[in-house]
């Protein structure tokens, strides 16, 4: 039997600090970086590399010259201060073209309209991202498109107040319609009134207002277009379109209805089948058989059409896979409740589904924002290839070539992060299974 | 169980019907399911509804609401008989409660919103008085603290009682309870027991798919005994517990019954 020495003690202890090397940065390093002989290898394998690539590189970024009128010059600079073997970057061409990177050959005296525009464009996002600001700003978020449209491509103002009346039209057929057909059939009924404005009432009205009142802004060709205006105008009009239609085309391919179904999953299939520079080359070409000879349909708003198209059969997929991972118990519950379908889906299962599928979302979306460089193929002024080639051009910046990469990569690279970012404190927000 | 007090002036049954079954028959592919059940339910009923995995009582009781849909007979609940027709499945859906072995509460929802949910936007109630009503329900099933709360954040038998207030809110005639304490830890059950007491005790018609034969005895006029989809013996608790007929009955009470 064991001994022991009854026990109670008199005094509490303070709380002290963890000895040296358990603490801070230094047990960090020893955990992380140094925690056995393999892992201290790669670490110093690693600083190795680091400094090699920083060697190279902090000098070319230090000897930037942001002052000449051209890449001689620039040279010249570099060279005079920094010796005859120095290299350096010549951010100059970023000052003196940076407005052709953002605004392409949009004309420079009305720069204030997309610079208003997308100030604007802030204004309307603002509500659908921040929950906590007022409900009523969604009313200027839903009108946005319209006067977004207006500002950059101008001509009369009656034009895109005609196409809202279309928007006004379906709403007022869905809701005379909706109480006795039920939803599909009644927005299908809209849609058909609304294109039937659009198509055969749209141009003679509008230009008929514009010949009484003729209030309007100076056109702007789409040709005229380029750079990040170009890339933003379509990658947040794509954006904005693709996810409810992605979240129809995923509803659809579970649906119990055949025909719905087997539509769904052909659109899906055939879309992520075929790469998008085909699509965009049937947007800039093919399109072109199929309309009548003398309709001009604007190139912009093909390709927008096109990548909505093949970004929604991506989201398609996404939002399925949120959908599967939601147990049958809860459609069972809203079922039993006396939820119909929409309430169901709009109430329980979509905010669950999507919260589930918001990571696969943003990816998709950052990839759809990234491709909008590949409208460089069908002609139009992409700030990574397009305008870098209208720069290169100018005999002033013949053989430039990191610098416009760099530019243009690190623009792109701050709006992915950002809408990254955005998408993990949304997950965090939203999160509230407690796991 | 049985020793509890129980309050039975307001259990009784009456001779109005609640939910006629013909003749009903399902099938899950080439499997027979549910075979020739015939049922006549009362209002003021309260059923048990027992047997071992597989007999089909789930699926019974999941027919009553449509959850599951019958291929064959008749299902006629408060009137309404239940065919293709949306209409009438969401009006039965309505007047029928069901609380489910896994709860099934809204992840996404406060406990308060996963009871005013359904009054809002089925039975179009204004928000204030909805929540006045889970209020009053979510006292009765004694959690009115947690209503702010998430389901992720409360124990198994607190979410399933909130489930059954999320029912209750809906004031349906019929409740269904399948397998309602099945997932539960021993302790939480009784408080899940005691929440069905109560209902039972005001009144409520209720089916119950359950293993917890102290609360068949304690509070059900009813038990049937359900085997390979089939109807095998129904009697008053007390000549079934004592007095079983059938083979199969006596086999089953006694594995249940003997550990």
């Amino acid at each position: 039997m064991t001994e022991f020495t009854p026990f109670v003690r008199t005094d509490m202890l303070e709380q002290r600090e963890p000895p040296a090397g358990q603490r801070g940065i230094i047990l960090w390093a020893r955990e992380n970086l140094f925690s056995g002989p393999m892992n201290t290898a790669l670490s110093l394998i690693g600083l190795v590399v680091i400094l090699w690539l920083a060697s190279h590189m902090v000098p070319w970024l230090l000897h930037g010259v942001w002052n000449a009128n051209s890449l001689t010059e620039c040279r010249e600079i570099i060279t005079a201060t920094w010796g005859p073997d120095a290299t350096g970057a010549c951010w100059a061409m970023v000052r003196e073209r940076w407005h052709q990177y953002v605004f392409g050959f949009y004309p420079m005296d009305l720069y204030w309209r997309p610079t208003l525009a997308f100030v604007l464009m802030l204004v309307a996002i603002a509500p659908i991202l921040y929950q906590s600001l007022p409900r009523q700003m969604m009313w200027f978020t839903a009108l946005y498109p319209f006067v977004c449209y207006w500002l950059l491509w101008g001509g009369t103002i009656w034009a895109p107040v005609v196409v809202l009346m279309g928007f006004g039209l379906f709403a007022l057929v869905f809701r005379l319609l909706v109480s006795g057909l039920g939803v599909p059939v009644s927005a299908g009924l809209g849609l058909v009134a609304a294109a039937a404005w659009w198509l055969l009432v749209q141009t003679p009205l509008s230009a008929a207002i514009h010949s009484v009142l003729p209030v309007g802004l100076r056109s702007v060709d789409s040709d005229q277009f380029g750079g990040f205006l170009l890339s933003i105008v379509i990658g947040v009009t794509a954006i904005a379109a693709s996810l409810p239609m992605g979240i129809l085309l995923a509803l659809g391919r579970k649906s119990d209805m055949m025909l719905v179904r087997t539509l769904s999953v052909g659109f899906i299939e055939f879309i992520r089948g075929v790469p998008l520079i085909t699509l965009l080359f049937t947007a800039s070409l093919l399109l072109q058989y199929f309309l009548p000879p003398e309709t001009n349909f604007d190139i912009i708003l093909r390709v927008i059409i096109l990548v909505t198209l093949f970004a929604a059969a991506y989201i398609a997929e996404v939002i399925r896979g949120g959908l599967a991972a939601l147990p049958r118990g809860q459609y069972e519950a809203a079922d039993a409740l006396g939820l119909d379908y929409w309430q169901a889906q709009r109430l329980i299962i979509m905010p669950q589904a999507l919260k589930i599928s918001i990571p696969g979302i943003v990816s998709s979306f950052i990839g759809l924002f990234k491709d909008t460089t590949l409208v460089a193929f069908v002609g139009l002024q992409d700030p990574l290839k397009g305008i870098t080639a209208v720069v290169r051009a100018d005999i002033n910046w013949k053989g430039i070539y990191w610098e416009p990469y760099i530019f243009a990569g690190v623009i792109f690279f701050l709006i992915c992060f950002g809408m990254s970012r955005y998408s993990m404190w949304l997950e965090r927000k939203l999160k509230t299974d407690h796991r | 169980m049985a020793e509890q007090a129980i309050d039975r002036s307001k259990m009784m049954v009456s001779d109005e019907v609640a939910i006629q079954i013909n003749n009903m028959n399902k099938w899950y592919g080439q499997f027979h399911v549910l075979r020739d059940v015939n049922m006549t339910v009362y209002k003021g009923e309260r059923i048990v509804i027992c047997g071992p995995s597989g007999s089909g009582k789930s699926t019974l009781i999941r027919c009553i609401n449509r959850l599951e849909e019958h291929q064959a007979g008749q299902i006629v609940v408060d009137g309404t008989e239940l065919t293709n027709d949306l209409k009438n499945i969401d009006k039965v859906r309505s007047e029928v409660g069901m609380v489910f072995q896994h709860f099934n509460l809204f992840p996404h929802l406060t406990i308060l919103e996963n009871c005013t949910l359904a009054p809002i936007w089925v039975r179009k109630i204004p928000k204030r008085e909805a929540e006045e009503t889970a209020m009053h329900f979510l006292s009765k099933v004694k959690i009115p603290d947690q209503a702010h709360k998430y389901p992720g954040q409360l124990s198994g038998g607190q979410q399933q009682r909130v489930a059954i207030a999320r029912s209750l809110c809906m004031k349906p005639r019929i409740m269904l309870f399948d397998e309602p304490t099945s997932a539960l830890d021993p302790e939480m059950i009784k408080e899940v027991l005691d929440t069905m007491i109560e209902l039972a005790e005001e009144g409520m018609t209720m089916l119950c798919v359950t293993h917890e034969m102290g609360f068949a005895q304690a509070v059900a006029n009813r038990v049937i005994f359900m085997d390979k989809g089939q109807i095998v013996e129904q009697n008053e608790p007390r000549e079934f517990f004592n007095n079983p007929q059938s083979e199969r009955t006596k086999l089953f009470l006694s594995q249940i019954l003997g550990h």
